[in-house]
């Protein structure tokens, strides 16, 4: 195995008294890996990015980057987030530029930059326009962009598709992977769709039910790419891939809903 | 257009309803004045000049009491928004000032500070900090908490957060503030001046009210509504300029 970029290792958090939200979570991602995580509502699999981001810092446990342990924020990688984290009251460009501008960059120049990640997303019309101008698939496209500008050697995403029409969500899938196929970086992409976490991944790792959940299963996706991920579902070595790991993820699933009809009654 | 000329239209029948009442003796003019000679003192007050001399000092009782209220309500709500400790402590303490009737202070500031100037804009910055300090507050503590987790995964410092993202989430509270303010300093600086002045806007209507003169008090609120509406416009075009991010704001629209 190459190099590992991010690791967990024991990892549980806890709140108080109430059950913990992970429980001794052990995940290994490699340097060049495209990793899934897969699971039922409230897993944890937000938190388990969280703790990654340090944003969170573990209850136990120790999260480790490029073998050095994490303390505050992850300054190696970089956050795509489910909701809408654009600031609003900047433009495309400025949304882009302000992560540079706070790693020290000189404002023309953050701009320039900023421009040059805005047409590598397609967007290099639309620099001028307002979070609220835009529509969704293009305010991710723009967060995207915010993101990679500063280069980051580990992506975390938390569904960041999630809120998107399907075919937005193809399309900006196949950019994902056309990006990172250029530059291979470490990606951690949490999703509670099975497709789409095998038509991204080299490996999916699926969560157990809540709460105090851990990963349960881990399996390597062979597909060759490059993908494209609508074509890719049609394939039979898919369809034995979905089947393998639906098994697995089924149960789990029917878990957490029988907990939360237990929860609701 | 339609709908300017229906509102000329309706202040046209307001001013005829109100001079047939007090021409025909239905109301007496005594108490309600009649509108024609509203007219007459305030073409007078405006044509020998006396007018702007008042109005400059009411209006500048007002900028002043709207400037300094404002710097003071928006450090002091960025400052306890982001020192949760010390809201806390202070809390009980502004929830009493922002209870207690501030008008009532008119009469302390001017034992305080004289039957000038300053015990006007006191007043009217008692009553603007609180609105802009409330909303500041309010603003801060209410920030996206995605907007800070993903600022600082974009490397923000402490600073930095504040200054990009804290500082221009609260501006937006500001601007919607900021409507009220200038009203509450206008109301500062009349209301001092009616309790106590030797001129501005407030002192002509007391000394109008002292001579039984309901004309000229009349006149004296023509003059405040017209300067409350410009005062009221120019807080528009400001937010127009700086929040032309805003979803449905003026300047946004494609």
């Amino acid at each position: 195995m190459s190099e590992i970029a991010l690791q967990w290792k024991g990892v549980t958090l806890a709140f108080g008294e109430a059950a913990p939200v992970l429980q001794a979570a052990n995940l290994r991602v490699a340097a060049h890996e495209f990793l899934c995580i897969v699971g039922p509502t409230g897993c944890g699999k937000s938190t388990l990015l969280n703790l990654a981001a340090g944003l969170l810092a573990p209850s136990a446990g120790l999260i480790e980057v490029f073998g050095k342990p994490l303390a505050g924020i992850n300054r190696r990688a970089g956050y795509l987030f489910q909701g809408d984290a654009l600031l609003p009251w900047r433009n495309a460009r400025e949304n882009v530029a302000a992560g540079l501008i706070f790693h020290g960059r000189p404002r023309a120049i953050a701009r320039a930059e900023a421009d040059e990640w805005l047409g590598r997303v397609g967007l290099s019309a639309a620099a001028e326009r307002y979070p609220h101008q835009l529509s969704g698939g293009m305010k991710k496209r723009v967060a995207l962009a915010q993101m990679l500008a500063l280069k980051p050697e580990i992506l975390l995403m938390d569904e960041p598709f999630s809120a998107l029409d399907v075919q937005t969500r193809s399309l900006m899938e196949n950019e994902l992977l056309a990006l990172w196929s250029a530059k291979r970086r470490a990606v951690v992409f949490i999703t509670h769709d099975l497709e789409e976490a095998i038509a991204l991944g080299d490996r999916v790792v699926v969560m157990s039910a809540g709460p105090a959940s851990r990963p349960v299963g881990e399996f390597v996706i062979d597909l060759p790419r490059p993908r494209d991920v609508a074509e890719i579902r049609m394939t039979p070595a898919f369809v034995d891939l979905h089947r393998e790991i639906w098994q697995l993820l089924k149960g789990e699933v029917q878990k957490a809903y029988a907990a939360g009809v237990e929860a609701r009654t | 257009m339609k709908l300017f000329i229906a509102r000329a239209g309706l202040l046209l029948a307001l001013l005829a309803l109100w001079y047939g009442l007090t021409e025909h003796g239905l109301l007496p003019p005594f108490f309600f004045g009649r509108p024609q000679l509203v007219g007459e003192v305030l073409v007078r007050w405006i044509g020998s000049g006396m007018i702007f001399r008042h109005l400059g000092v009411t209006l500048l009782e007002t900028t002043l009491a709207f400037v300094i209220g404002i710097a003071l309500g928006v450090s002091s709500g960025l400052w306890l928004g982001l020192s949760p400790r010390v809201a806390a402590l202070l809390d009980p303490f502004i929830k009493a000032c922002n209870a207690m009737p501030r008008v009532v202070l008119a009469p302390i500031f001017a034992t305080w500070f004289g039957l000038g100037i300053a015990s006007k804009v006191a007043l009217g910055i008692t009553l603007v900090f609180f609105v802009v300090f409330f909303n500041v507050y309010q603003g801060v503590k209410d920030v996206n908490p995605l907007l800070v987790a993903n600022a600082r995964m974009l490397g923000a410092t402490p600073r930095a957060l504040v200054r990009h993202v804290y500082w221009p989430s609260a501006m937006s509270w500001v601007f919607s503030s900021l409507h009220t303010a200038v009203g509450m300093a206008f109301v500062g600086a009349v209301v001092g001046e009616y309790l106590g002045s030797a001129q501005g806007v407030g002192y002509l209507i007391l000394q109008a009210e002292g001579s039984f003169d309901i004309n000229a008090v009349f006149a004296g609120i023509v003059i405040l509504t017209v300067c409350a509406l410009a005062l009221d416009a120019m807080v528009t075009l400001a937010e127009q300029r700086f929040l032309k991010w805003r979803p449905g704001s003026a300047g946004a629209n494609t």
